[in-house]
């Protein structure tokens, strides 16, 4: 009775083509943000902001650069966490050998340079499609991991190939402590992500969605492919960039080039279709589930089973779990938690009386 | 009638088209004048959407040239082509089915859009203002084409007859010179082909688009073409006026068949 939008005329397109045309809906937004950007720093302990809220803010991000890719241009990609590891190292170079290099100026360096590789990688789809296009990606995933380990330059030469992240400092203010990092997150992944829903909801998305959907007939109504998939690449990568260079200035702080291997391409593949392939917000959704429910197994798995399972058990139980998941999701609603949640609203709209 | 059929617009001179060793087109010439309904008649398999994806440059003849507004035109891709004013409609729909109506119809008016992508991220002063300008105008051809009530419906839920008006809609948005419909009324019952035929009576009269349309209805063809063209195996035999057509022995024995 609550969720209705009797009474909210839209007299002007501007009005009509709003991210949030029902006012509910950007009540609640709103509200949200408050409580992920004030509440959650003031109030939430060190354990949830550094293992939960800054890892599914970061996985967040990559699944929007996946969602452009995958989700909105339809360019299936193994290779999301190359293009983290690219932005990840790349962050570390320009700031290592860079003097002065401001932490923000690095971070779109990083994204731009991730964007650069991405479009490498990226020229096979112009000739091929779909899975092959898949395993194109995958070789992505393995030269970029390969050759951040081969050529020491990347690490600085470290033996080991791993790297610590500097200090972050912008406008000399060092992000130390668990909740100053994740404001920082949050601020980046938010604007970020809006940056995102802007595109995708203009001549820019549906330049995607057309090559996704039927690329003959877009390329006859007048959208170059080339172009199109490339930038899709480009972005994609973009977004993966920075949410590597994140990924190891604001949680983990040192990272190795084998930390961005081929399982979290697949979680990542994993967030966009539990979460909702063709949604940005599917993607925080998907990012959210993913990083809680090994840790909500963790919980609750002894509590039910009792200790004499074991750990081994535990984590067997999780990928049993996980797998079984994602082909429900596949099966049931292939558009992921973000339907789901659309479905509800539109539920919500005539409920108590729905005849 | 208002319009005025004006000067020659397509001119395709000895057109041939192979696949490997088929023979899709064989030598075919005909033109289309400005402001004109023309139809393409044929058999299946006459060669008749091979010929819709030469002009708009999907396929590229082995021989013959195309003249199109008076100029020699080279070796096209299909946006080039788009970018020239042809717009078309296919056979088989083909709309972007995870999109609404309104954002496939707006798909339509990419070409006439300035802005980058870097202006949509931020969605802020230009970006905007053009995205409403084309709006306004998508809102034209949505209310010209009587589609108000679906605009923010997923095409890929709409019936048939609906999502061929879509198509057509999103052919318009782009304010093509040349309009090629192929089939556009395939499929449907009587109603709906009254109203497509109103609603490409309508375009060709109120915006002077040019139309080349391919359908097998007869009826329809005779009643709305300027000029027809009959291919038979990728050979032209037969062109002119409908009546003409219609008394063509060559085209009656290939396609019309005879009462008996």
């Amino acid at each position: 009775m609550l969720y209705r939008e009797a009474g909210q005329f839209k007299a002007t397109y501007a009005e009509d083509s709003q991210i949030f045309p029902i006012r509910q809906d950007k009540i609640g937004f709103w509200v949200l943000m408050l409580v992920f950007g004030v509440a959650v720093p003031l109030l939430s302990n060190e354990y949830w902001l550094k293992a939960i809220l800054i890892p599914v803010l970061i996985f967040s991000l990559a699944a929007i650069g996946l969602n452009i890719l995958t989700g909105y241009a339809g360019q299936l990609s193994l290779g999301s966490a190359a293009f983290m590891a690219v932005g990840a190292f790349a962050a570390y170079n320009f700031i290592l050998r860079i003097e002065g290099m401001p932490f923000l100026v690095a971070l779109v360096l990083a994204g731009l340079t991730a964007a650069l590789v991405g479009i490498m990688f990226g020229l096979p789809s112009l000739r091929i499609k779909g899975f092959y296009l898949a395993v194109a990606t995958l070789a992505a995933q393995f030269f970029i991991v390969w050759a951040l380990v081969k050529f020491p330059w990347f690490s600085n030469n470290s033996s080991s190939g791993v790297v610590t992240a500097q200090d972050v400092t912008i406008l000399g203010y060092t992000f130390v402590t668990p909740e100053s990092k994740y404001v920082l997150t949050f601020l980046i992944v938010a604007l970020m992500a809006l940056l995102a829903k802007n595109m995708v909801r203009s001549s820019t998305g549906r330049a995607w969605m057309a090559v996704r959907d039927m690329d003959v007939a877009a390329q006859v109504i007048g959208f170059r492919l080339m172009r199109t998939k490339l930038l899709a690449f480009a972005v994609s990568s973009f977004y993966c960039g920075v949410a590597g260079a994140l990924y190891a200035y604001t949680y983990i702080g040192t990272v190795e080039p084998e930390g961005f291997n081929l399982d979290l391409s697949f979680k990542i593949l994993f967030m966009i279709i539990i979460g909702g392939v063709g949604s940005i917000m599917g993607s925080f959704l998907g990012a959210a589930f993913i990083v809680l429910l090994p840790i909500f197994l963790d919980n609750v798995v002894p509590v039910i089973f009792g200790d004499s399972l074991g750990a081994g058990f535990v984590s067997n139980f999780q990928l049993i779990v996980f797998g079984g998941l994602i082909i429900f999701f596949l099966i049931v609603e292939p558009h992921g938690l973000a339907r789901l949640w659309q479905i509800a609203k539109e539920k919500l709209r005539l409920w108590p009386f729905p005849h | 009638m208002a319009r005025q059929i004006g000067d020659v617009i397509v001119d395709l001179q000895n057109i041939s088209l192979r696949f490997g060793g088929v023979k899709a087109l064989t030598d075919i010439s005909f033109n289309v004048k400005e402001h004109e309904i023309r139809s393409i008649i044929g058999p299946n398999g006459a060669g008749k959407s091979s010929m819709l994806n030469v002009i708009n440059g999907v396929y590229h003849p082995q021989e013959g040239q195309i003249f199109f507004k008076g100029a020699l035109r080279k070796k096209m891709e299909p946006h080039e082509a788009a970018e020239q004013g042809i717009a078309r409609t296919f056979q088989n729909i083909a709309l972007f089915k995870g999109m609404t109506v309104l954002d496939n119809i707006m798909t339509g008016r990419n070409l006439k859009m300035k802005c980058n992508f870097l202006q949509h991220a931020l969605y802020w002063g230009a970006a905007q203002k053009e995205e409403i300008a084309h709006r306004i105008k998508v809102e034209e051809v949505i209310e010209f084409l009587e589609i108000q009530d679906i605009r923010k419906t997923p095409v890929g839920r709409l019936p048939y007859g609906l999502q061929k008006r879509v198509e057509l809609a999103r052919a318009l948005a782009a304010e093509p010179h040349i309009l090629l419909l192929d089939e556009p009324m395939a499929g449907m019952n009587v109603e709906e082909k009254q109203d497509m035929c109103r609603f490409i009576l309508d375009v060709n009269d109120h915006y002077g688009t040019t139309i080349v349309l391919i359908e097998h209805d007869m009826g329809v063809v005779m009643d709305i073409s300027d000029r027809v063209v009959v291919l038979d195996y990728g050979k032209k035999i037969g062109d002119g006026v409908p009546e003409e057509v219609k008394n063509n022995p060559e085209v009656i024995k290939a396609y019309l068949g005879t009462s008996h």
